[in-house]
């Protein structure tokens, strides 16, 4: 099933936060930021939303926006994009980034200096930056 | 901002029973052995157990388990693979043999990313083995798993013995549920007054054993091990 994967996971920390949250009130609006150094499928994290809304009875819109991944070297300051060394990656290394975007450090270099101590300065993987219920 | 995760995490956890973390103060005590002895130990019981390699920048459950080419399903998140009834998971699936040069807040999201997404299905001891100290990892442990148990191990070196006080004091202060001291690789119960001034259970010595190390990767070996029957003693007293 297409659905029985990491983005299911990560869909349901989503609406489980979110009723949380919103401890019994209706949700109106989720809005939902997915990193792109987590590689997300976004076609199967919205789908596997849809079903989980069903499941657990939510009817909010989810508004999804998409983060570009940034890092800073802690060495030289040299800050660049995810972008510039996805193509140098193969898919098992992509894959380990898709589970644990932190592995990046394993297996990415600052471009400048090539040291491995930098940080993800935005766009690491999912988080919720706002969630509207209804005002009782 | 919020992160999904924390509540992932609790939730994915809340079905585990019991949640043992092994820590101590200092690196080279023998949590990792006594970790993975103990999951071995309670999986031939017939209990349903899980165990958690924590150490992320120093890894090694997988070899005592002799883990190799084994990887996780994906099963709406990830279900960790059985080695010897063991549901093992630990950052070597992801990492292969690259290092993990990992700062504090880093490690604190791989902590949250694994156990937002593991399905531990139906296990119910999950052990957790912890890197030495007390650090970012343990502070991680204490805020985002709820229903878990210290079990704390030292050897009777004044070394060791200096670093797991002061890990005893942190945990006492916080009021956590310290299931008790293990004193490793001694001969005597040494340990047995650090325990009492602490106030925690001592839960048994164990005698440094030489075979173990050839048992290493050899799961039924290292069970059959004078090390693993010390281990068992102290299963026994914890279950």
């Amino acid at each position: 099933m297409v659905l029985d994967v990491h983005e299911w996971a990560l869909a349901d920390s989503v609406l489980t936060t979110a009723l949380n949250y919103a401890n019994g009130k209706k949700i109106k609006k989720i809005v939902v930021v997915v990193g792109e150094l987590q590689q997300i499928e976004l076609e199967i994290f919205k789908l596997a939303l849809e079903e989980l809304k069903k499941l657990y009875n939510v009817e909010a819109e989810i508004v999804i926006e998409e983060e570009e991944a940034i890092f800073k070297c802690n060495s030289c300051g040299y800050e660049w994009s995810f972008r510039d060394t996805l193509d140098k990656l193969d898919e098992a290394t992509k894959e380990s980034i898709h589970f644990i975007p932190e592995l990046s450090h394993s297996f990415i270099r600052c471009p400048r200096c090539g040291s491995p101590d930098y940080e993800i300065v935005k766009g690491r993987g999912v988080y919720i930056k706002e969630i509207e219920v209804e005002k009782r | 901002m919020i992160d999904p995760r924390i509540a992932g995490a609790k939730k994915r956890l809340s079905k585990v029973k019991r949640i043992f973390v092994v820590l101590s103060g200092k690196g080279g005590v023998g949590k990792t052995l006594f970790s993975s002895t103990l999951a071995l130990v309670l999986a031939k019981k017939g209990i349903n157990v899980g165990l958690f390699d924590m150490d992320f920048q120093g890894p090694t459950c997988h070899v005592v388990l002799g883990a190799r080419d084994v990887y996780p399903e994906e099963e709406k998140g990830i279900i960790p693979p059985k080695i010897h009834d063991v549901r093992f998971l630990s950052i070597i699936f992801f990492l292969g043999e690259n290092p993990a040069p990992l700062r504090g807040s880093d490690r604190t999201n791989v902590i949250l990313e694994l156990l937002s997404i593991t399905n531990w299905n139906d296990t119910e001891v999950l052990i957790i083995d912890m890197p030495p100290g007390s650090g970012d990892d343990v502070l991680d442990v204490i805020k985002f798993i709820d229903n878990k148990e210290f079990i704390v191990i030292s050897t009777p070196s004044a070394l060791s013995i200096e670093t797991v006080s002061r890990l005893l004091r942190l945990l006492k202060e916080q009021d956590l549920n310290v299931l008790g001291l293990v004193e490793n690789m001694s001969e005597s119960e040494k340990l047995k007054g650090l325990a009492e001034k602490f106030k925690v259970s001592y839960l048994g010595n164990i005698p440094f054993d030489p075979s173990v190390e050839d048992a290493l990767g050899n799961p039924l070996k290292l069970l059959d091990t004078n090390f693993a029957k010390h281990v068992e003693e102290i299963a026994i007293r914890i279950i």
